[in-house]
């Protein structure tokens, strides 16, 4: 019966571990006052990361496909969230139950995207999908920027020009403002809420993984043809692997969405750079690598934040330490360099045992 | 007349888009990877041709082939340090290296020139053309890029049919392993195929800082995305298609700015690239090959 206890689930347990002891060192540290304001204001931002991250592992790593769009998603469900939040902020009043809320909405809303998104952009292929899912975060990021919507005591106003053009009554309230977003989100998220969401994310894709239907996702993205050969029906795996991304990247925006008091949609947060950001993380932990993709996700975080002190260079080494590991991981001759050495290693360690 | 003038400026537009689009499509074509840091070389050559001409008072054309060379040698270095050691590597890791460099230009510029955005004095001297009793203006910018887009063109389209060095881009696209056997110099070919990739992208740089004079360490990441699209459209690794593509993408975009709403006007380019490839999944003129089991 022990081998019921496999390497699969020993591997889930390590990475939920390695969550659960980061979180509790981070606790310690912020009780004995040894983090800076800097970091403590990060730490919300590292879980929607993080979420992000594993979330677009899901499409990249097990579904095989590359999406430039992730960001979009995540857009639309902080602001979906946080719409939800302001309309019944006076209704329920306890935050937790309302963040709660929150989170399923902007998850629903999300999966729906990733719905009616997935169903043209996955019979594309490779490249030309990828420009695609670029194509519709920019959609969504531009399309937000332009709506106008009010609500006073006869309902919903919506426009796409200006406030003015809402004909609201006197009482009304303008929800969301064109370009200048969202203002007085509650705020909600913490770090704990934080926390307990990755931990959520990474047991939803875990889990998923080393179901049946995880295997029919990997055997498509392994080989469509043979995939459908034997009976798997292609594009509702596809559509269920890549909506189930899009959702949690939505998760992701609720978390961040009600961390900030203004929402705006620019591009330094919800534009193409953002998703490349997150592919970056991806693709640094390891395909289809879970845990890669969370110690990637805090490590390119926090870098920029550490190397604060170089001041106008942080960036620039960011970008060479980038090119580094990429070159260090990928480049046929490191990797020859690298089986080298271990082999070395392995052979001079027998050497020893055997004297 | 209006509509007429909306157009000019779109097809100009689009000229710039459609010379970005060919450094995109040609590289894609020969080593089938998305080079990301394109739009940057493209800053780069601004800055390079603000600095010569309106910092050291060289003469535009001079300016213009400084730049040209500068891009070009960085081009070549670029695919040297960064792309070739991993022609073997998956596509994604090549991609994620090209935002690297992509991310390291920027900020290389960002600490030569700082973040300030710097006013681009055109470099054309063309007087522009008034037409039907002054109703219609053509700037000597609008002229001077649409006859550099239709002179690249040909030029290109030439060099690729006719010389040897070009056909072997051609052979090299088409199959590497048996290019090489044909004696093609594979390496040397994706590495002349990045330089002149990189001169246009400085000759590109040159005419959009012309036509929208402020340069900062960001002006080439828009366009270049935009230039991507119009690759796509058109069908990427196809030369003609990143020419319709360029041209098409820039009306379009200059069109609905006029007519529809400006904030929206990305949003519709970026929703018609969608319906093509619905309807035309590999782009307008792009090769549909069947998958074979």
């Amino acid at each position: 019966m022990k081998n019921k206890f496999n390497k699969q689930t020993k591997d889930n347990l390590i990475t939920y571990g390695m969550v659960i002891a980061a979180f509790i060192i981070m606790q310690i540290l912020l009780s004995m006052g040894k983090v800076s304001s800097l970091m403590e204001g990060l730490l919300v931002p590292l879980c929607t990361y993080v979420i992000l991250a594993v979330s677009l592992n899901l499409t990249v790593g097990i579904l095989g496909e590359l999406s430039l769009g992730h960001a979009g998603f995540m857009c639309v469900g902080a602001f979906s969230s946080a719409l939800f939040s302001k309309c019944t902020e006076a209704t329920i009043t306890n935050s937790g139950i309302r963040f709660f809320f929150a989170i399923l909405v902007g998850a629903a809303v999300a999966a729906v995207f990733g719905i009616l998104i997935g169903i043209p952009v996955l019979r594309l292929k490779g490249d030309y999908l990828a420009i695609v899912t670029l194509a519709f975060g920019e959609i969504i990021k531009n399309f937000i920027n332009v709506v106008y919507l009010g609500r006073d005591s006869k309902g919903f106003h919506f426009s796409m020009k200006d406030t003015m053009s809402l004909n609201m009554e006197a009482d009304g309230e303008v929800l969301i403002k064109g370009a200048q977003g969202i203002t007085g989100t509650p705020n909600d998220s913490n770090f704990i809420v934080g926390i307990v969401l990755v931990l959520v994310t990474i047991f939803i894709i875990t889990n998923l993984v080393n179901s049946r239907t995880g295997r029919a996702v990997m055997a498509i993205r392994d080989n469509r043809i043979a995939a459908e050969s034997l009976g798997i029906n292609i594009t509702k795996y596809k559509l269920l692997a890549f909506s189930i991304s899009a959702s949690l990247a939505g998760v992701a925006g609720v978390l961040y969405a009600h961390n900030l008091s203004t929402l705006t949609a620019l591009p330094k947060n919800f534009g193409y750079n953002m998703s490349i950001m997150i592919l970056v993380f991806v693709v640094l932990g390891g395909i289809g690598n879970i845990r890669g993709s969370i110690i990637a996700a805090v490590i390119l975080t926090l870098l920029p934040e550490l190397l604060r002190g170089l001041n106008d260079y942080r960036m620039l080494i960011y970008a060479i330490v980038l090119i580094a590991m990429m070159l260090f991981n990928w480049s046929p001759k490191a990797i020859e360099v690298k089986e080298k050495i271990s082999t070395k290693f392995r052979t001079s360690c027998k050497g020893k045992k055997e004297v | 007349m209006s509509f007429i003038s909306y157009l000019v400026n779109g097809i100009s537009l689009g000229s710039v888009y459609a010379i970005i689009a060919l450094g995109y499509t040609m590289v894609y074509g020969i080593a089938k990877m998305l080079n990301f840091a394109h739009g940057d070389v493209i800053m780069i050559g601004g800055y390079v041709a603000f600095l010569t001409v309106s910092g050291m008072g060289l003469p535009p054309v001079l300016g213009v082939l400084i730049s040209m060379v500068v891009c070009t040698v960085l081009g070549v270095t670029i695919e040297k340090i960064a792309y070739k050691p991993l022609r073997m590597a998956s596509p994604l890791a090549v991609l994620i290296t090209a935002i690297g460099v992509s991310y390291l230009l920027q900020n290389i510029a960002l600490l030569l020139f700082g973040a300030s955005p710097k006013a681009f004095t055109s470099m054309v001297s063309v007087p522009a053309i008034v037409l039907a009793d002054g109703q219609l203006t053509i700037s000597g910018e609008t002229i001077v890029t649409i006859v550099a887009c239709i002179v690249i063109m040909i030029g290109l389209n030439l060099f690729i049919k006719k010389s040897k060095a070009g056909r072997a881009m051609l052979a090299v696209s088409e199959d590497k392993g048996a290019a090489q056997l044909m004696g093609i110099n594979v390496n040397g070919t994706i590495a002349l195929t990045f330089a002149i990739g990189s001169a246009l992208a400085a000759i590109a740089g040159v005419l959009l800082c012309s036509a929208y004079p402020t340069l900062t360490p960001y002006t080439g990441s828009m366009p270049g995305i935009k230039a991507f699209v119009a690759a796509v459209f058109g069908g990427i690794g196809s030369i003609p298609g990143a020419f319709l593509g360029g041209i098409l993408l820039g009306v379009i975009e200059n069109l609905s700015k006029a007519y529809i709403s400006s904030q929206m006007a990305d949003a519709i380019v970026f929703g018609v690239l969608i319906v093509v490839l619905l309807v035309r999944p590999t782009g307008i003129l792009g090769k549909n090959i069947r998958e074979k089991v």
